[in-house]
């Protein structure tokens, strides 16, 4: 049977900043939301149904926020559903939203993540004491620093490619009005002199906490048709989770990231990544994460990611672009990440990507990743329709 | 569009307080009892979804452990909605409409025993006017009731009936809570009764959906998807009209349950002054009705937070596999006063 191919004919953004004291939750979404309609020049009735997407409630202490956002997003009298796959949601989000007009259930569908965390305190919300259970050990970093460490130990990378991962995306970010940090006179120094927080992971190769939104408007044929600028196409679309913790379980390269890959590759008919994939927008918390997630997606052979990072393939005017907004290192309010991975990626094959645009960028992957390396979401798009 | 069906359902027994087991023990029963049903393995599932909420676990990414009583591995296709698990199935149910599945493994749970679910209620309100009141989930139905009562739509006997008619259907569901002669009881919040309350329980539940000829290939009588719809309204109790559900008619009516008579209607109407709402929305009182409403006892007989719309389905779904009915509804609610419902219609071949 055959599905209707999906087009990206909307993104907005919020600008990202430590605390958004200026609006209500409801005031933020709305805003991104409005972004969005405004880009694909149509109005909330032009909207069958909204999915939105958050990492988990105690980031505001809200339960279940979409009842109270039904309003702010304009879905009264329309079906709102609420996605919820740790930091992967962003993405997860998205694709379910594209999964409705794949499906021919809604022909066009309004996708949206948040997180607006200066409203509480993520690391402690991350960290409430469950009997029997392994604690996060106080955030996340303090959870993925070892297994840095083990990547570092298996593929002998020097200890310098972090901090160069670090530098590239928080001058990247310099070019995007959007992202949360713009550290103007940050220098390579200043990232290998900031202060160890969690071994080997410094200060500057963390992300940040931000307050933000993501929204996105995915429409059919029909609606793309419509539409007054390019329409980024879903090429290919897939999840894949596997348990957090278990005895055959490589922190370093999860299988699960592996196979959601393979399956957006098979749909998108990508048979050469590194070769076919023009940019990639990939989920990057910790700065060590780019070369990981370089061989983890089929872009690099095992242990040669970090060579790709180190010889500057993955800077802005590299031969494979990785994270030109600036990335999760760069803005990270965490419900909205992974969703603005996704849009990032449909801005560059839309060609709208302003200041930090790849040049002829055609097909660019966009990818979340959440809870311990456990949930994977990607999604491929690109300047054409997909042939059907 | 593609036909997809409910193959099948199971639950756990619904109990006040099931400190000794944790949800992933509540769960695991649940289902290994569904893929029994099919002779499906974890592996041959082509995706899961699920429904819970962190607030009622008390911890953030608390489906995470849920997913290993799965057994991800090798890594599965999956997703969650912090909502009931019948949003969950029309999650599953769109990706089985894609083609990319012909089988889906749907489960929902939640424990309300660890915290007072009434105050935990309270915070999925409008954080900064309604929920610094602290109005809880009790209370804003009794609003509701009072609602419907000066409207002269129902009165405290009508009620008590509702309550009475749930609990005897519910007196052979062995897994109900709530069953049986149940007093009326003291005003809770005027003009509720307890016995026109839910009892406060854990559960779970799951359900097996299937597309076309595998459907039918792993049981006789499959459950036919026909029709299925969910819609929100405005989250401010004050801005709605509380004794009418137009988000509840327009699902239903977008589900196509008004173009044929169901026989069955599972209703999640967790308070009985929300069934008398419910059935005015879905046109069930008809006086040449004949419509059985509620044959599992409902929500009052057992409210696991979380799974109750995903077990009226699962319900309807298992009284169309035994031929006691051809053509059900089942509904599920969230949010305050019925804020936001779903509405499926299930049919046998």
């Amino acid at each position: 049977m055959s599905k209707e191919p999906v087009a990206v004919v909307g993104i907005g953004q919020t600008k990202h900043v430590a605390a958004r004291r200026d609006v209500s939750i409801a005031g933020l979404v709305r805003e991104a939301a409005r972004c969005a309609l405004d880009d694909a020049e149509l109005t909330w009735a032009d909207i069958d149904a909204v999915v939105i997407g958050k990492a988990p409630d105690f980031f505001e202490g809200v339960m279940m926020p979409e009842l109270y956002l039904a309003d702010a997003l304009g879905a009264v009298g329309k079906p709102m559903l609420r996605v919820h796959t740790a930091g992967s949601v962003g993405g997860s989000t998205a694709l379910v939203a594209a999964n409705l007009v794949a499906a021919r259930v809604h022909r066009t569908v309004l996708t949206l993540a948040f997180e607006k965390q200066s409203e509480s305190n993520a690391m402690w919300g991350l960290s409430l004491p469950i009997p029997f259970q392994q604690p996060l050990l106080a955030g996340a970093g303090g959870f993925f620093a070892p297994h840095v460490r083990a990547y570092m130990r298996r593929t002998g990378a020097p200890d310098t490619v972090g901090s160069l991962v670090a530098y590239k995306d928080r001058r990247n970010a310099l070019k995007n009005s959007y992202a949360h940090l713009h550290e103007h006179d940050l220098t390579l120094e200043k990232v290998q002199a900031s202060p160890m927080l969690w071994d080997p992971i410094r200060y500057s190769e963390t992300c940040p906490s931000s307050d933000g939104a993501c929204a996105m408007i995915l429409t059919d044929r029909t609606g793309a048709a419509r539409s007054p600028h390019p329409a980024a196409w879903v090429h290919g679309g897939a999840m894949r989770s596997e348990p957090t913790l278990f005895a055959g379980k490589d922190f370093v390269s999860p299988q699960a990231g592996k196979d959601c890959a393979a399956d957006v590759y098979r749909q998108a008919g990508i048979t050469a990544p590194r070769r076919q994939i023009d940019a990639v927008e990939m989920y990057v918390p910790f700065s060590w994460y780019e070369p990981m997630w370089l061989e983890n997606l089929g872009f690099a052979e095992e242990g040669e990611g970090w060579k790709l990072t180190e010889s500057g393939v993955t800077e802005l005017d590299g031969d494979l672009p990785v994270n030109p907004s600036g990335g999760v290192l760069s803005t990270n309010p965490i419900g909205a990440s992974g969703m603005i991975r996704f849009a990032e990626a449909a801005l560059q094959v839309r060609g709208q990507a302003g200041e930090h645009q790849v040049d002829g960028a055609r097909r660019a992957l966009g990818h979340a990743y959440g809870g311990g390396s456990q949930f994977f979401s990607m999604w491929l798009v690109g300047a054409d329709a997909p042939a059907t | 569009m593609r036909d997809v069906a409910i193959v099948a359902f199971g639950q756990s027994d619904h109990v006040r307080d099931s400190a000794e087991t944790s949800e992933v023990e509540m769960l695991m029963p649940v289902l290994h009892d569904v893929l029994a049903q099919t002779g499906l393995a974890a592996r041959d599932i082509d995706f899961t979804c699920s429904g819970s909420s962190d607030y009622l676990a008390g911890r953030a990414f608390s489906f995470t452990m849920a997913l290993d009583g799965v057994g991800a591995w090798p890594p599965i296709s999956e997703s969650h909605v912090e909502m009931d698990g019948a949003w969950a199935l029309y999650e599953a149910w769109v990706k089985l409409l894609t083609g990319e599945a012909e089988t889906a493994l749907v489960y929902a749970y939640g424990k309300s025993s660890p915290g007072e679910v009434r105050d935990v209620l309270t915070r999925q309100l409008d954080p900064y006017y309604l929920a610094p009141l602290w109005p809880d989930s009790v209370a804003l139905a009794a609003l509701q009731a009072r609602a419907l009562i000066d409207a002269g739509l129902t009165d405290e006997r009508a009620l008590a009936g509702i309550a009475a008619r749930s609990r005897a259907a519910a007196a052979s569901h062995p897994h109900a809570q709530l069953r049986g002669e149940v007093p009326a009881g003291e005003l809770l919040v005027a003009p509720l009764r307890t016995g026109d309350c839910p009892p406060i329980g854990d559960g779970a539940a799951a359900v097996v959906l299937a597309a076309g000829d595998t459907a039918r290939r792993l049981t006789g009588r499959p459950a036919w998807i026909r029709g299925l719809d969910h819609r929100i309204e405005a989250h401010s109790p004050g801005v709605r009209d509380l004794t009418d559900s137009p988000s509840t008619r327009l699902a239903a009516e977008r589900a196509g349950a008004f173009t044929r008579p169901v026989d069955t209607a599972e209703l999640h109407a967790p308070f009985t002054s929300q069934e008398v709402v419910l059935r005015r929305a879905l046109r069930l009182d008809a006086p040449d009705s004949r419509v059985c409403v509620n044959p599992s006892g409902g929500a009052l007989a057992a409210n696991p937070v979380m799974a109750a719309g995903l077990i009226r389905l699962g319900e309807a779904a298992a009284r169309i596999q035994r031929g006691a009915s051809d053509r059900a509804l089942a509904h599920a609610t969230s949010g305050p006063c019925l804020q936001h419902n779903l509405v499926a219609v299930l049919e046998g071949e």
